[in-house]
């Protein structure tokens, strides 16, 4: 379990994924490639994801639950991908606003 | 999580490409992570406690600007067009600080107690020595705090003595990733900065440039020959203008023929009312360029809302008054950004009806270090800006609230009046404001600034009186040769004010 903030950033065990939450409080069962997620910085990934949760995360992309409750962004991408709880984490779709400054 | 944050994943994704000048010979992300954390270390080196920015547009900007961010100092930039006293009054404020400034404004910083000038070419030129150590060590990334400051800019002060405005990582954070698609630009864009170096666009344009993967071209200062020639020798495809910037590129391209310009893809604008006349006929100028209306302040990390390219087409080929109107509007709020609009006692106003401008999302800072927060309990910004909402959802801003007029006990805003007498072929500019009058209050002054000959009192007020209603018809009208403006071409209305309100009937 990790406590989701906006701004709190965490890292896979498993790989070099690495998520900032935009979106999203309180306690989350936060796991990518298979494993727990953890705050970023604090030990190194080791091992692999695991086959049924490696299917990548993409730098710069947002992923969000089903719900819409929760909203991270990729800033190191990896092999393995995010669930919290039993379902996935997927890319939402990117914003298209026009370029203001 | 840092500002630096932004460029890491930027060098992440494109480290080869060219981040800031001409292509093959700017700084390509890669290098300008490198540098940034050169400079971070130099920054961190001393005793700062600010990292001061006072000289022209150069690659030492962003450096300056992730370097800081990356040291977990505050990013202060000053405006060096101030004169000597009023410089480094701002200086001292600033102070403890090492300042990156131009050659000349390294002399005039060295005499400030605290400030530890350092020219700004050592940062970026290939040949100087690196003042910092060249290897990244250990950056405390994970130490800065999302709510510590990243940027403190100085308000500019048309109403009274400057305040600074605190952003905090966390706000310009949201602004970034609320706004712009990480990578989302192609390797032929590039976008053309020419705000000055000290205006919140100035920071923010750099910021989403970064994130987005778009090449950044600088002019040093504003000039529309050197804007226009710029477009088309490095291939610009994005530009940000103020209003008088492009009141002044239209006027430069009549002047050479007016042939249009093809090549730029986006050209948004914002900082100020946009004289009708102006981006008329910019949009036939720029006839594929697609036109953003932003809208934004200092205290709300720059645009929260903003009218897009299809809206401007729409309403400048509409017949209906409604939609035609649109182009005077600032669009829609952002994805992120909630917008209401209140009267004086606080109550939400209904579509239509005209009150103070107030904006609530985790990109508003509304903070000034002298008085802390300015947000109501709820995250409510009161931007002081008057406006109102149409039955669309469209955002229109009328101006400054102090620079409302109540006469006979109506509230007209001078931006109405002067969006009508700017389409008389008479008047090259106008500024309207309220001067004291026993009958009225106030009663409306117009000075304006004729294009030649100047129009008759009487045939001005029988103008605006067809156009208008009748209290909006200025009694006094005054011509002068040009109107006082700060360099972001804001006027400067408190000196019209001081100016002419001997012709009222009494004094404030």
């Amino acid at each position: 379990m990790v406590e989701l903030k906006p701004g709190a950033k965490f890292q896979s065990t498993v790989c070099s994924t690495q998520v900032i939450v935009v979106k999203g409080s309180g306690p989350a069962d936060l796991c990518c490639g298979g494993s727990p997620m953890v705050g970023a910085g604090s030990q190194a990934n080791d091992g692999m994801p695991a086959d049924n949760a490696s299917g990548g995360t993409l730098l710069g992309k947002r992923y969000t639950d089903e719900g819409g409750s929760i909203e991270l962004l990729c800033t190191k991408a990896g092999p393995g991908s995010m669930t919290v709880g039993d379902s996935a984490l997927d890319v939402a779709q990117a914003k298209t606003l026009p370029a203001s400054d | 999580m840092t500002l630096m944050l932004l460029l890491e994943m930027a060098a992440g994704a494109n480290p080869q490409r060219t981040a800031i000048g001409s292509v093959g010979a700017g700084l390509s992300y890669e290098e300008l992570h490198r540098r940034s954390m050169a400079a971070a270390n130099l920054f961190r080196s001393g005793n700062a406690e600010r990292v001061v920015l006072c000289d022209e547009s150069s690659e030492a900007v962003p450096i300056a600007i992730f370097g800081a961010a990356a040291a977990g100092l505050p990013y202060v930039p000053l405006n060096y067009r101030l004169p000597d006293n009023e410089l480094r009054s701002l200086a001292t404020r600033a102070a403890p600080a090492i300042a990156i400034a131009g050659q000349a404004e390294t002399e005039r910083l060295c005499s400030v107690e605290g400030i530890e000038p350092v020219e700004s070419c050592t940062l970026f030129e290939p040949d100087a020595k690196p003042l910092g150590s060249e290897s990244p060590a250990d950056p405390p990334d994970n130490s800065i705090d999302p709510d510590d400051i990243a940027v403190m800019l100085f308000t500019s002060g048309t109403t009274g003595a400057p305040k600074s405005a605190v952003l905090r990582h966390r706000h310009l954070q949201s602004y970034v990733f609320g706004s712009v698609e990480f990578d989302g630009a192609g390797e032929d864009e590039a976008t053309l900065i020419s705000v000055p170096t000290y205006h919140i666009a100035g920071v923010s344009a750099i910021l989403s440039s970064v994130y987005a993967g778009r090449r950044i071209v600088q002019l040093p200062r504003f000039d529309a020959d050197d804007w226009i020639d710029a477009v088309e020798r490095e291939g610009i495809t994005h530009a940000m203008v103020v209003p008088t910037m492009l009141a002044r590129i239209v006027e430069a391209l009549d002047r050479r023929g007016g042939d249009p310009i093809l090549g730029l893809r986006v050209l948004s604008y914002g900082g100020g009312r946009m004289p009708l006349p102006v981006i008329s006929r910019a949009l036939d100028l720029f006839p594929i360029t697609a036109f953003v209306n932003a809208y934004g302040l200092t205290e709300t990390s720059s645009t929260v809302a903003l009218l897009g390219p299809d809206e401007h087409r729409l309403a400048h080929y509409s017949d209906d008054p409604d939609e035609k109107r649109r182009l005077m509007s600032v669009g829609v709020p952002l994805p992120d950004i909630e917008v209401t609009i209140r009267d004086d006692t606080g109550q939400d106003l209904s579509a239509g009806r005209a009150g103070e401008i107030h904006v609530r999302g985790a990109q508003v800072a509304g903070e000034y270090l002298e008085t802390g927060s300015t947000l109501d309990s709820d995250g409510w910004f009161p931007t002081h800006d008057s406006g109102f909402i149409d039955h669309g959802g469209y955002l229109f801003v009328q101006g400054r609230n102090d620079d409302i007029i109540i006469r006979g006990g109506e509230n007209m805003s001078p931006g109405e009046i002067e969006d009508v007498l700017l389409t008389h072929p008479g008047i090259h500019d106008v500024a309207v404001i309220g001067i004291p009058s026993s009958d009225w209050g106030e009663s409306i002054l117009a000075a304006i600034v004729p294009v030649a000959e100047t129009p008759s009192t009487v045939e001005l007020q029988e103008f605006v009186k067809e156009r208008m209603r009748s209290s909006r018809v200025p009694e006094h009208i005054v011509a002068v040769d040009k109107l006082p403006c700060n360099d972001t071409g804001k006027i400067l209305r408190r000196v019209l004010r001081v100016r002419f309100s001997s012709l009222g009937d009494h004094t404030y």
